[in-house]
């Protein structure tokens, strides 16, 4: 039967995961990551014409065709061609945006548009995907380097820039999906209402209120428009004695993140 | 019936500034759904919501 056994097809004489482990050269027990249609298992599961099955020696580093199939061997089949096709732009690589990135980045997005014009600095460690060796770094350059790290096979474009009323249009020009991640909500409102005025062919992902420690439940994502996506708790913005962590900051990214994928995917409900 | 963020109002119009005035909310703060559209800016002070009118005023706080 034809299989794809990390990432090449081939026509596989047997009948379980165990059969084409010994046929390959792994072994059947732990020390071989088998990974079958996105799903993790130790057990001996028998093998269907066009099942994805990828095998991963622990502790070796594969080869560089290898690699790709085995970054995406936890994801649906069916769903990483799609991913990989798309293109998502993140305007703000703050607590907010530099989560949605990497996230995203994860997923496999074949594309991403990082915007920013500032650097990193120690305030933004508590919340923010950077390290203290990005310190001075302009953010658009050192998520990339991040992301490098996650996943080689993103393809990303940096704009070192502020964004204003009267550039966004441009920025965005090649852009259809677009997560406003911004600090100011003088910034939020401007970008999502120029973007949402003068296009009709973009969705925008926004965010509104995720400072604190309340509840995490009151983070939820809300569908204004067809166009329009809005993820937060709508009331809780940073203030004297309220600031902005980790976990609340990363629960409304994973909102941003997970509609963008949902958009991609054509699930348009929330 | 005029429903703005889920209130109903039992009137024939509101002019959409008196509403944001009362709430204190603050146009360059916001958006304005207007239904199922977002709603210029420019229009903000025109506008007079009707009877059956279906209108979300999302408003932006700070953080991210």
């Amino acid at each position: 039967m034809k299989i794809k056994l990390n990432g090449n097809a081939i026509d596989f004489q047997g009948d379980s995961l165990f059969d084409l482990c010994k046929i390959f050269g792994f072994k059947e027990d732990e020390t071989t990551v088998k990974i079958i249609n996105g799903f993790q298992t130790l057990e001996d599961l028998p093998i269907k014409e066009k099942d994805e099955i990828v095998l991963i020696k622990k502790g070796e580093f594969p080869n560089e065709q290898e690699l790709e199939s085995m970054l995406s061997a936890r994801h649906t089949p069916k769903v990483y061609e799609k991913v990989k096709k798309a293109r998502v732009a993140i305007a703000g690589l703050g607590g907010l945006g530099s989560n949605i990135a990497i996230n995203l980045a994860r997923v496999g997005v074949g594309t991403l548009h990082l915007i920013d014009f500032d650097i990193v600095e120690p305030s933004n460690l508590n919340r923010q995907q950077y390290l203290m060796k990005h310190l001075g770094m302009e953010k658009t350059k050192a998520l990339k380097e991040q992301i490098s790290q996650i996943n080689p096979f993103v393809k990303i474009i940096i704009q070192n820039v502020k964004i204003t009323e009267e550039n966004c249009l441009e920025i965005f020009k090649d852009d259809t999906i677009v997560c406003e991640a911004f600090d100011n909500p003088l910034s939020k409102a401007m970008l999502v209402n120029k973007l949402l005025e003068e296009r009709e062919d973009v969705y925008v992902i926004s965010a509104s209120g995720m400072a604190g420690y309340f509840s995490s439940n009151s983070i939820k994502t809300k569908k204004i428009t067809d166009r329009f996506y809005i993820c937060g708790d709508m009331e809780n913005g940073a203030k004297q004695g309220m600031g902005l962590m980790a976990p609340r900051v990363s629960v409304c990214a994973g909102h941003q993140s997970n509609t963008a994928l949902r958009i991609i995917l054509s699930e348009y409900e929330c | 019936m005029i429903t703005i963020n889920g209130e109903q109002f039992d009137l024939q119009e509101i002019k959409l500034s008196d509403y944001l005035n009362e709430k204190n909310l603050k146009p360059e703060r916001i958006a304005v759904e207007l239904n199922g559209k977002i709603l210029p800016k420019s229009k903000y002070n025109e506008t007079i919501l009707k009877d059956g009118d279906k209108a979300e005023v999302v408003s932006f706080v700070g953080g991210g």
